[in-house]
């Protein structure tokens, strides 16, 4: 009896540590893949543009590692302009989103008028709307007001997010309406209570909304190209359509692998840093773009 | 400064579709809360008393009635202009201030020929801090204090900018039974200290007997009773006022009054002369009953749980509101435990009688 | 008293201005756009009203070709995303080392560059000077001869581009998935195991049933998102999509608006209003689908 249960326990063991060695060998698997394109970039931006092409079989190290691809790209094209503008355009954009953001949430959240309702169920419809249909007039808007190649034609469009609002609108009902009527009592007006009590006990969500935001405004791609035709506001994304269509005067692979490292590396240390709190705000229903 | 409420009246539109008639939080409630005094108001949950300390506060505009501070007319003044000290249920700290900042946050909204340096408000906390024994948790955030200490913390910042009236919402309903004790000693403590008038609003008949100079019993927001609060409980006015007031609660027994003699069942226990014929609920006090070999009132007896000084037994009869009775007795008084049944005198000025339809207080001679 | 009513207008007031400039009149106007024939916005005349727009779309070989890529595209990846997902996000709740690490690594994609990152599949995908590409190097180790992915057969190109689309929509999947799987509560696991219910029973009779409501969640919201699929055929083909037969729907209206051959607001309205509908009736048939299905 005893040795049977034992033995029964065994082949479970066994079963188990099979079916981990699979379940790892999956998710490895898995890893390298989405690993494998940022590994490829990284090692091929520190190849030269000689080694690279003399490749007759592909090599998955440098092997005589060189920075002259990322001295090439702020020399032979202006990344550095556009890691600027898009610095300026993602940083404009966040700002004034959450001035705007911030206190429609709060009015939804804590103050009492007519029509709240009907007007919380009008926003939240908005959030089904492509943004493919409003970009025709936007676009056409923005040509007529002249402000194609202006930071103020990519930012105020841009700016309004139904979802964010939602978000905070969410996180701000959450705090306790006691809070609201003791700072009431206390004397704090409306504005106060918004920007030095409810602004700061909700800081995790506005600080995931900000960085959402800001991931959003530095993977734009098809606003800014419909806006801007000139080099001096392009941002990022422009800038590595650019690289594709013309290269570096040749196909300098190499040197457009430097840009993609170059443009991907602020994002990377900022998810890494706010890991937590980007997946978290994803998970709870962000969606891309 | 004294607190006068005259026919205050309160009603909030109803908020669900299946009941839509709106509903009366507080209907016509007049009275004038003493000054330099600790009120309590006592009711069961819903019956519009912490909606009366809103109204007080300000956070609620009275749909009727005026409401004065003094001598001044408060009505129309919104809770930020009225000067109130409020604690709330869950205390409403701030979380993300710390005890000094949470204490500190009504001051920095003064203005004008009242505003204070930094110096200022920090010297007013630390004295609001040391009044409540806590200014040695001035650098703590609140997720850091157990409910006694954030209790105080609250108080010290209703009290940190001298109100008019302190106002206290529940305020032991959040704490352990042990500390329950400490704090409603510390609250009359405090109150005797400050002299501010202080109002709290309970469902603990207990609490509001044991500290307060004065108690309120409401009920669907109208005032049943007020007075000193031996006296509402010596006297009730009606049969609700007896029955919230007082642990065991009052023992209601259906009864009949004919030609000045209280019948209970068929036999008649004791001379009330003055009532009116009909039938009453007759409420007895716990310590109401002395055993008797030949008294008048035959019960059955269940159990008998000796409490050191007293002894509590546990009796039936049919005509109980109730299924069973609770009976104080001292336990030097004889009782037999082991019988079934056991018989009773009523001391008079521990039974209350109560019209059955009005369920108003019907007098008798003693 | 009086101001406090108005109060809360005033806080809304921004956001309320901005949606209105830039989503609600925008909304309106496409609407108005799309049917007003010949539209021509130097001179911001036009002929007449009609239908006329979405029947010159409709028969605009550029636009169904767009259609038709944009069809395969959306019925073979979030099929195939969805599953590869819910696979990996299984594999994700089942241990516990490491589970960190992992979830990171894979949420890597969500916040980089779409155009970035797709310009370096493209490079893998395409030959070098002395060689045929990597992808192909690889493939060669099984004896397939090389394939031009990029400049090369239809099957091919789309190929590449349903790879690509897959592995910029799946860390959005796995998040949502591995959350919600971990949240169904161990004791529903345990009391299964209790039975002595085989591993893929339980996945299947207790754990899908369990997330429906999450997996329809990804199901729709995936149709939508990859109904506008553009970016990402831009990253690999570049912007002339037409000429390399890979436009989207999303990247016709684009081009009619803006680009060679664009300043055709009232052709991009129609194509816009059409792809909306498309949406509009493929979210309702899943909605349908999924009303029927989930057991909350």
């Amino acid at each position: 009896m005893i040795s049977n249960t034992s033995s029964v326990r065994e082949s479970l063991k066994r079963r188990d540590i099979i079916f981990n060695i699979f379940v790892y060998t999956l998710l490895v698997i898995f890893a390298l893949i989405v690993i494998f394109p940022f590994w490829w970039m990284i090692i091929t931006s520190f190849k030269s543009y000689g080694d690279y092409n003399a490749e007759v079989v592909p090599t998955l190290i440098a092997v005589s590692p060189t920075v002259e691809n990322f001295i090439k790209v702020f020399t032979d094209v202006p990344l550095a302009r556009y890691i600027l503008n898009t610095v300026i355009y993602s940083v404009s954009t966040t700002a004034l989103m959450l001035v705007i953001s911030i206190p429609a949430a709060f009015a939804f959240a804590r103050l009492d008028f007519r029509g709240k309702d009907i007007l919380f169920t009008l926003f939240l419809a908005l959030m089904m709307i492509p943004s493919e249909l409003v970009i025709i007039t936007n676009f056409v808007t923005v040509t007529e007001l002249n402000l194609r190649n202006t930071f103020t034609g990519l930012i105020l469009p841009s700016a309004s997010s139904v979802f964010y609002v939602y978000l905070l609108k969410e996180s701000f009902s959450a705090v306790p309406n006691e809070l609201y009527l003791a700072a009431k009592v206390d004397g704090t007006s409306d504005l106060k209570f918004m920007l030095k009590v409810m602004t700061p006990v909700c800081k995790p969500t506005v600080i995931t909304v900000t960085l959402l935001k800001l991931i959003e405004c530095w993977n734009a791609y098809v606003w800014p190209r419909l806006i801007t035709d000139e080099e001096t506001h392009f941002l990022v994304s422009n800038g590595i359509q650019q690289l594709r269509e013309s290269g570096f005067g040749r196909e300098n692979v190499p040197a457009m692998m430097a840009a993609v490292v170059v443009i991907s590396v602020p994002l990377i240390l900022l998810f890494l840093i706010f890991r937590g709190r980007i997946m978290e705000g994803v998970a709870r229903g962000g969606s891309k773009g | 400064m004294k607190i006068t409420l005259n026919s205050v009246t309160k009603i909030f539109p109803s908020r669900s579709r299946k009941k839509p008639e709106p509903v009366v939080a507080v209907n016509d409630f007049t009275f004038e809360f003493p000054d330099g005094r600790l009120v309590a108001i006592l009711g069961p949950s819903g019956c519009g008393k912490s909606t009366t300390l809103h109204l007080i506060s300000g956070l609620e505009k009275p749909t009727g009635g005026r409401i004065f501070f003094g001598d001044t007319d408060m009505t129309e003044i919104p809770a930020e202009g009225r000067g109130v000290g409020l604690v709330f249920q869950s205390y409403a700290l701030y979380p993300h201030l710390s005890v000094l900042r949470n204490i500190t946050f009504p001051l920095e909204n003064l203005k004008g020929e009242n505003k204070l340096t930094r110096e200022e408000r920090e010297a007013r906390a630390y004295e609001a801090a040391r009044l409540v024994q806590i200014d040695e948790l001035m650098d703590r955030r609140p997720s850091e204090l157990s409910g006694g200490q954030m209790q105080r913390v609250a108080i010290a910042r209703a009290l940190v900018k001298l109100p008019s009236v302190l106002l206290l919402d529940e305020p032991l309903s959040n704490l352990d039974a042990r500390l329950r004790l400490r704090t409603r000693e510390e609250i009359r403590r405090i109150q005797r200290a400050t002299g501010i008038t202080t109002l709290f609003v309970t469902h603990d008949q207990e609490e509001a007997m044991s500290i307060s100079d004065l108690i309120v019993v409401m009920k669907d927001g109208v005032i049943m009773q007020t007075g000193k609060p031996q006296e509402v409980y010596d006297d009730p006015a009606c049969l609700f006022v007896a029955t919230f007031l007082g642990t065991p609660p009052i023992n209601v027994i259906l009864a009949e009054v004919r030609d000045g003699g209280l019948y209970i069942g068929n036999a008649e226990v004791m001379r009330v002369a003055g009532a009116p014929d009909g039938e009453v609920y007759c409420a007895i006090r716990p310590e109401g009953f002395a055993p008797s070999e030949d008294g008048a009132l035959p019960c059955g007896l269940s159990e008998v749980e000796v409490m050191g000084r007293d002894v509590s037994a546990v009796c039936t009869h049919p005509s109980l509101i109730s299924d069973e009775m609770r009976v104080i007795i001292p336990s030097d008084t004889e009782l037999d435990a082991s019988s079934d049944t056991v018989k009773f005198n009523l001391k008079p000025h521990k039974v209350y009688l109560f019209d059955k339809q009005t369920e108003k207080r019907i007098y008798f001679d003693l | 008293m009086k101001f406090n009513k108005y109060k809360a207008w005033l806080y809304l007031a921004p956001a309320l201005v901005f949606l209105l400039a830039f989503m609600v009149y925008p909304l309106i106007d496409v609407l108005v756009y799309s049917f007003e024939e010949g539209f021509n916005s130097a001179s911001q005349t036009y002929f007449g009203v009609g239908f006329y727009n979405y029947s010159y779309v409709l028969s605009d070989p550029y636009f169904l070709s767009a259609v038709g890529n944009t069809f395969i595209l959306v019925f073979i990846t979030v099929p195939l995303s969805t599953f590869l997902s819910l696979v990996i996000s299984l594999a994700l709740a089942s241990i516990k080392k490491l589970r960190e690490l992992f979830q990171t690594v894979y949420f890597l994609p969500y916040v980089t560059n779409t155009l970035a990152v797709g310009l370096v599949f493209m490079i893998l995908f395409r030959p070098t000077p002395h060689s045929d590409g990597l992808v192909n190097a690889f493939l060669g180790l099984f004896g397939i001869s090389p394939i031009d992915f990029i400049d090369g057969p239809y099957a091919m190109k789309m190929l590449v581009l349903c790879l690509y689309t897959v592995w910029t929509v799946m860390p959005f999947k796995i998040l949502v998935l591995t959350s919600a799987l971990l949240s169904v509560k161990e004791e529903y696991y345990n009391a299964a195991r209790i039975d002595g219910t085989p591993r893929l029973r339980i996945i299947t009779k207790i754990t899908l049933p369990m997330i429906s409501p999450t997996l329809f969640y990804l199901i729709i919201t995936g149709f939508i998102g990859a109904f506008k699929a553009y970016s990402d055929a831009v990253a690999l083909f570049g912007v002339n999509l037409n000429v390399a037969g890979m436009n989207t729907i999303v990247g016709y209206i684009y081009d009619m608006l803006y680009g060679e051959g664009g300043g055709y607001p009232s052709y991009a309205s129609a194509a816009a209003i059409i792809l909306f509908l498309i949406i509009l009736t493929v979210t309702a048939i899943n909605l349908t689908v999924s009303r029927r299905r989930t057991f909350y």
